[in-house]
């Protein structure tokens, strides 16, 4: 192993504090849940959710780079992970979403309040 | 390109792969990668289950600050979301605790890998235990409410805030029912639990009482909040009322659409269940590291192994969070 003997450990720390910065962040949004970014619609939904979306993928970049450790393996191994999961899902998401609007395109107007 | 291929060997060593590393990675590290790869995209399936069926019931769906709101030793106190979000500090932690065991196992000390492995499996064993008591919380539910003919769940609200049954519900229920236990009806036949008031009991209260409005699941798009009736019409629709409510299960959920608790149930749970089988690995090999086996194999590759494991548990936790709490 290249990185045999060395120490990552005030990474690892500051990794720990922007994980905690954001979740913080996270749930504060959560709670108040600002009328501006709330109610308001930005290409499909809430700017809120938006921004819950981005800070989760900033998360997952963080851990599985410094945490697992991803940014020290080659580039090839990194790839064969990192694409086939961010396609497949990306592909899965994208219909999910659009045939679950469809169907409730479909059945909303039939269901009395 | 940067991949090596793989040579045909002679050597009878499949378990570690022999010399050959593709992607400079050893067989085992790399196949915990793709192993990964796989539970990830099996997660995804569930969470994009989860994203079809919310679009689909997007006008009626539970608000989820609305339905995870308890603190343990806060009592009747609104917290929505304060828990969870120290759920997932725990997680967070224990993978910090875990990366650092990593980092220790580099440098070849042992006493510190074996202390960092210890603060993991307990910050896991405490992450295991608050998601049982969020899910006893769940099943036991906060409120009650009732459920129509037609499948909808009315819940009750006073100055805009909701409350429970028990807040308004008064007198004896008429319907004279009691619960069958193995004692009390035909031997040893028993029925599930009855709720703890009638349906007679929550109309009549509802009539009696003038302060007290019905609040359905429908979303008000412009408030995004769910609509509070009128006292006729909340009447009209408790006139429609099948069964009263308390908590959540697989067939009922006082909060909502009875499939959101069932993806609350299976996520959440098929989550825990990644936990608790990395605090029993985790375990394992915090045996193996007091036992010197990896001083003696010369690395502590092992751990790096279950830690790229156990990030891995906690990295889906944070999509969780976002999906089923946030969002």
């Amino acid at each position: 192993m290249a990185h045999a003997h060395e120490s990552n450990t005030k990474r690892i720390w500051i990794v720990l504090i922007i994980l905690t910065v954001i979740t913080t962040v996270e749930v504060a949004l959560g709670i108040v849940k600002p009328a501006s970014l709330h109610l308001t619609s930005f290409l499909g939904t809430s700017p809120l959710n938006w921004i819950f979306i981005i800070l989760t993928l900033v998360k997952a970049y963080y851990i599985t780079w410094a945490f697992m450790h991803m940014e020290g393996e080659k580039k090839w191994l990194r790839r064969s992970v990192v694409w086939t999961a961010v396609f497949l899902i990306s592909y899965l998401l994208t219909l999910l979403i659009i045939e679950g609007s469809y169907i409730h395109n479909t059945l909303a107007p039939l269901v009395k309040w | 390109m940067e991949a090596n291929i793989a040579v045909p060997t002679d050597a009878k060593n499949t378990w570690s792969g022999g010399g050959q590393k593709p992607f400079g990675a050893s067989y085992g590290k790399m196949m915990m990668w793709f192993f990964i790869v796989s539970d990830a995209l099996t997660f995804s399936g569930f969470l994009a289950a989860y994203g079809l069926t919310r679009f689909k019931f997007i006008d009626s769906w539970p608000i989820a600050d609305e339905v995870f709101t308890h603190f343990p030793g806060l009592h009747g106190v609104h917290a929505p979301m304060y828990y969870v979000a120290l759920m997932t500090f725990i997680l967070i932690v224990s993978s910090v605790t875990m990366v650092l065991a990593v980092d220790a196992g580099h440098q070849m000390k042992q006493k510190k890998v074996a202390w960092y492995m210890f603060a993991t499996i307990i910050f896991g064993i405490i992450f295991v235990g608050s998601q049982a008591w969020e899910w006893k919380n769940f099943i036991s539910g906060s409120y009650g409410a009732v459920k129509t003919t037609d499948g909808k769940i009315l819940q009750f609200v006073k100055d805009g805030h909701q409350i429970a049954l028990s807040d308004f519900v008064v007198g004896e229920r008429t319907d004279h029912r009691e619960e069958h236990t193995r004692k009390n009806g035909l031997w040893f036949e028993n029925e599930g639990t009855i709720s703890t008031y009638s349906v007679d009991q929550v109309v009549n209260s509802y009539k009696s009482n003038p302060d007290i409005l019905v609040r359905t699941e429908l979303i008000d798009k412009a408030s995004k909040s769910k609509t509070i009736l009128s006292r006729e019409d909340g009447l009209a629709q408790l006139a429609k009322t099948k069964m009263v409510v308390e908590g959540a299960n697989l067939e009922v959920n006082e909060y909502g659409n009875t499939i959101f608790a069932d993806f609350f149930f299976f996520i959440t749970g098929f989550h825990g269940f990644h936990v608790f089988s990395g605090i029993i690995i985790n375990i394992i090999i915090f045996f193996n590291v007091i036992l010197g086996t990896y001083e003696r194999r010369g690395h502590y590759e092992m751990v790096e192994k279950v830690g790229l494991y156990w990030h891995f548990v906690d990295l889906v936790w944070v999509f969780v969070f976002t999906f089923f709490y946030l969002v």
